[in-house]
């Protein structure tokens, strides 16, 4: 642990003797950050120093400073926007069923995704790219396309999954969380215990329709005092705003499609 | 037949399996001791170690297709799949799959339930296994096998995580070799 003192007569500007690497800090969760002692007349207070991209911050505590370590690699991950060349793939392995469940509805079937092996590894190799090394300790998967997409990235980033399930489906205790429909509600449950306050999650599902169930999903875990870093879909139907209902999780699909 | 006594004696990777499903009593009713999962879900270790030993069983077997029962079948099968280069194909309540299916009835203790199929998911003579996270009766993959069998592909085994007493001693189901991992959880294994 670096410490360096330095002059009370020193305000705002911080000077460091020498730059702290960036990715250094972020992979390292479990070294104590360097901290700098600031001398007043009256106390020493020892401050955490923050590094990212350039701009640097003060953090009053370890827990500011792993916080703050966490969300820079969140917006790092959020602004990537490069159309990777297996996206054209898995996006043509989709099967379009015109009026499924119900006229005018234009269902987009993954299980012609599942029956094309490399266009299958590929996605979930690119939920595996951009989640694993993140802490991500919790993989939820929305019954029951959520349960085939889930498992296999929460193994490969050392996850555990969660399984979100329609009512009385999870044997024991429960916590639940209601949701609007076109026409009534429905409700997911999720065991007691099956997360602990603090655990960064993922929340899978195969698409992104109005939101409604993700929503319910991001409810049901912040309940319980975990942080969502984001919601990951295959498919994303941009016209029915979905993204909308998320708040402030972020939202990462494959493939756009009409709706 | 229990990998125990099928090249897996004394492999503690069982007994990590075994120890993370939770027995939870009198669900879905009275009397039932419920073999749940979502515990083994949540150890990852035990997770990948389940996964493991079916990959290493099926990998070498010319298997192009690993075929699920909904939903927990689903929990498994897909990362199999992926990790042995088969396709997964989901078997669903009725009214799930969008596409033309073909389906089959079979027996519950009171009543019945129908599993349906895609068409054209699988091809005649591909070499599939069946998976799901127990077997009881073995109604339900039966009602799988068939659906598997009508459309000319090969049933090579049905594998399961948990296998109930019922089928302890049997090796076959409808002719077919049934492979299970562990026996179910008693209530004094549960803290």
């Amino acid at each position: 642990m670096q410490t360096i003192i330095i002059s009370p007569l020193v305000s705002h500007r911080l000077c460091l003797a020498r730059a702290v690497p960036c990715n250094r800090l972020l992979n390292n969760h479990h070294r104590a950050p360097p901290s700098i002692r600031l001398s007043n007349h009256r106390s020493t207070t020892s401050l955490r120093l923050f590094s990212s991209a350039g701009s640097l911050c003060v953090c009053k505590s370890d827990a500011e400073y792993f916080a703050k370590a966490a969300a820079s690699r969140d917006s790092e991950m959020a602004t990537e926007d490069v159309q990777d060349p297996r996206i054209a793939k898995i996006a043509s392995s989709i099967r379009v069923i015109p009026d499924f469940p119900k006229p005018g509805i234009m269902f987009q079937d993954i299980t012609t995704l599942l029956l094309d092996t490399e266009a299958f590894k590929d996605t979930i190799a690119l939920f595996v790219d951009r989640y694993k090394d993140k802490g991500i300790s919790v993989v939820a998967g929305v019954e029951a396309r959520g349960f085939i997409f889930g498992p296999p990235i929460a193994l490969a980033i050392g996850a555990k999954f969660v399984p979100m399930r329609k009512p009385k489906k999870l044997p024991g205790k429960v916590i639940s969380e209601e949701y609007s429909l076109e026409y009534g509600t429905d409700t997911i449950e999720m065991h007691v215990g099956a997360v602990e306050p603090g655990e960064r999650a993922i929340i899978i599902d195969d698409l992104i329709a109005t939101g409604g169930t993700l929503a319910a999903a991001i409810r049901l875990l912040e309940r319980v005092g975990v942080k969502i870093v984001e919601c990951a879909c295959v498919i994303e139907l941009p016209e029915l705003k979905g993204k909308e209902k998320l708040g402030e999780t972020s939202l990462f699909v494959l493939v756009k499609s009409a709706a | 037949m229990f990998a125990a006594e099928n090249g897996l004696k004394g492999d503690p990777r069982l007994e990590a399996i075994s120890a993370a499903i939770r027995v939870v009593p009198n669900f879905p009713k009275k009397g039932i001791m419920f073999q749940d999962i979502t515990t083994l879900l949540l150890d990852h270790k035990a997770f990948k170690h389940t996964i493991d030993i079916f990959v290493d069983r099926y990998k070498d077997m010319q298997i192009s297709v690993v075929a699920g029962v909904e939903a927990r079948g689903f929990l498994f099968g897909p990362s199999i799949a992926l990790a042995i280069g088969a396709k997964f194909i989901p078997l669903r309540k009725p009214g799930k799959l969008p596409g033309k299916v073909i389906s089959e009835s079979y027996e519950l203790e009171y009543g019945h339930d129908r599993l349906e199929m895609h068409v054209g998911a699988v091809e005649p003579r591909e070499r599939v296994i069946i998976i799901d996270d127990l077997v009881a009766t073995g109604g339900t993959l039966s009602a799988a096998m068939s659906l598997l069998e009508s459309q000319g592909a090969e049933v090579v085994e049905c594998a399961c995580v948990i296998g109930l007493p019922e089928v302890k001693g049997q090796h076959k189901l409808k002719g077919k070799p049934l492979y299970v991992l562990v026996e179910p959880s008693g209530l004094d294994e549960f803290c």
